[in-house]
């Protein structure tokens, strides 16, 4: 089966600035697709290459097999986007919003009303269907922003960071229904910088920083490629005799602030040198994304 | 870029934009309604009735039908002006519906055509009111009247082209001030709405038979009082050539702005 998304070498320049410096991924059918880089990796910006919104600087792009941008607009009628920041229209009620958006596919009324009820229902908004968009929490938008991308029952969802801003309730109800959507084999391609919302959705991920893919894999596969199977970090206490004893044990450290990271394969001599100093307070636990993502894009401040 | 001036090759999307519009405006219709008819009203009797008590005729014919068939004009002008840019700009800008729709299979082509297309609706809608209480006012000459309404369209997708222009290269809405007050409030005092623009001196005559106002002016004038329309041609001309001319403008800058 062919890939739905096939960007090959895709390059944004504003100006002199690179912002997407030549990105190749291709992304099979049914697959949850994740983009995982901070602030400025250059997510949004490859988003918009793919939508046509952003005319590409160099590269090539085909998705569903069409060319972009020729087939523009052939391309969009297929696609369902969540964008970083909400874009309801706020001149319209909750399920007029979605009518109006179908309106935007040709999709006639009497089809489009027929679709709300059960697109409203996916988003937990059936009780609010009447509401101004305006009153509707940050959650309630973020789902309605989800049942919009679906009124073409597209065949790519496209989500930018859904879940950033969002209390954990309010995210986890959108984790379930975006592994509702996964489960019905639509093919999702996400942007996050939240490990936990990678780990969980994405089959396969690229990390993405400074408009380059450092690596790509499934999340297993990189966190084996990439760090230590444990790690312990400790937060407190004097940490200048743990830190000679694990170096001894072939430990890979790290600093960052007050917590000092041990990287290593087997921890238990470690674990045991730590119960015996009460001072010292500690966290074991397996790696995950996370380490993966700060020893590869760094561990300084992104705006 | 060379492709932001590429010719505009808008699509049956624009309808979708259109409605879109036209769906909002319902919702608010009493209010729009209010406007349409109250604020034509006022100025005919107000200004009709208390200065058509000291002018007799203007242009040979009773002041009221010379004020009528010019507020016909400077309405649908004003209306479409203030649409395509407050309102235009509120759409493009601060609510950033043009950024949903982009996402959608509309391009930024089918968008500011279908903003066009509204903008001129607007128009004919403000004029098919003061039409009404014209008529009710006994000053309409007759049946050749109503292709006011049809004209009324071109008037304001004259004045939406430029007006759309504005909206492309604002940053806020205090910027419209600048052309509210250097181009339309000018235009609607100049222009022959409230007395012939003949009394101006001739370098002032001349400028005004630039802007387009004057031209939509001597169209509706003949119309509604019941006259031989002249030089038809070369009216409507200047009346598709702002609205050709704005329109492409305002697509290139816009697309300048958006697709980046
Ligand atoms: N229109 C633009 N003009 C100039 N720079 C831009 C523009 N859009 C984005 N950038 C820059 O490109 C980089 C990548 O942006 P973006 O794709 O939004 O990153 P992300 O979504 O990963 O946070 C950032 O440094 C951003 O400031
Ligand atoms: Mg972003």
């Amino acid at each position: 089966m062919p890939p739905i998304v096939r960007a090959d070498g895709l390059v944004k320049r504003y100006g002199g600035f690179t912002a997407v410096a030549g990105v190749s991924f291709d992304i099979p059918a049914g697959c949850c697709f994740g983009v995982l880089g901070p602030n400025g990796a250059g997510k949004t910006t490859t988003l918009r290459m793919i939508l046509g919104m952003t005319p590409m600087t160099a590269g090539s792009l085909s998705v569903f097999g069409l060319g972009m941008p020729a087939d523009g607009r052939a391309i969009r009628r297929r696609i369902g986007v969540v964008p970083q920041a909400d874009n309801l229209d706020p001149d319209f009620r909750v399920d007029e919003n979605l009518e109006v958006h179908a309106s935007y596919f040709g999709i006639d009324a009497a089809t489009a009303r027929a679709r709300v009820p059960e697109l409203l229902a996916f988003a937990n908004l059936t009780d609010r269907r009447h509401a101004k968009t305006d009153t509707l929490s940050g959650g309630m938008k973020r789902r309605l922003t989800i049942a919009r991308a679906l009124i073409n029952a597209p065949d790519l969802v496209m989500l930018d960071e859904p879940t950033t801003g969002l209390d954990p309730q309010a995210r986890h109800v959108i984790w379930s229904r975006l592994a509702a959507l996964k489960a019905r084999g639509t093919t999702l391609l996400l942007t996050t910088h939240y490990m936990e919302e990678a780990e969980r959705l994405c089959d396969e991920l690229v990390i993405m920083d400074q408009g380059r893919i450092l690596d790509r894999g499934t999340p297993r596969e990189l966190i084996r490629r990439h760090v230590e199977p444990e790690v312990i970090e400790v937060r407190a206490g004097d940490t200048a005799r743990f830190r000679a004893f694990a170096e001894h044990h072939g430990c890979r450290l790290e600093q960052q602030g007050m917590s000092l990271y041990c990287y290593g394969q087997d921890s238990a001599p470690l674990l045991g040198f730590l119960q015996q100093d009460a001072d010292l307070v500690y966290l074991h636990r397996p790696a995950g994304l996370e380490d993966v993502f700060l020893r590869l894009t760094g561990r300084e401040l992104r705006d | 870029m060379a492709a932001d001036w590429s010719l505009p090759r808008p699509g049956r999307g624009a309808l979708a934009v259109w409605r879109r519009n036209l769906r909002v405006w319902r919702k608010l219709l009493a209010p729009a309604v209010v406007l349409n008819f109250g604020e034509p009203t006022l100025y005919l009797l107000g200004l009709g009735f208390g200065l058509g008590a000291f002018i007799d005729t203007m242009s040979g014919m009773p002041y009221l039908v010379f004020l009528a068939s010019g507020i016909i004009a400077s309405s649908a002008m004003t209306t479409a002006s203030f649409e395509a840019t407050y309102s235009v700009f509120t759409r493009m800008q601060v609510q950033r519906t043009y950024e949903a729709m982009l996402a959608t299979p509309l391009t930024l082509d089918d968008i500011l055509a279908g903003e066009l297309l509204w903008c001129a609706t607007k128009a004919t809608f403000s004029a098919a009111a003061i039409l009404a209480v014209a008529t009710l006012l006994g000053v309409v000459g007759g049946w050749q009247a109503l292709w006011v309404l049809p004209l009324a369209f071109l008037i304001g997708l004259c004045f939406a082209g430029p007006a759309l222009v504005m909206s492309a290269v604002s940053d806020n809405y205090d910027f419209f001030n600048y052309y509210f007050v250097l181009g339309v409030t000018p235009m609607l005092i100049l222009s022959g709405v409230f007395y012939p623009i003949e009394g101006l001196p001739e370098g002032a005559q001349a400028a005004i038979q630039v802007l387009p106002l004057a031209h939509a002016i001597a169209l509706t004038r003949p119309l509604v009082a019941g006259l031989p329309v002249n030089d038809v041609l070369l009216h409507v001309a200047v009346l598709v050539a702002y609205a050709a001319g704005g329109f492409h403008v305002a697509l290139a800058l816009t697309r300048r702005r958006l697709l980046v």
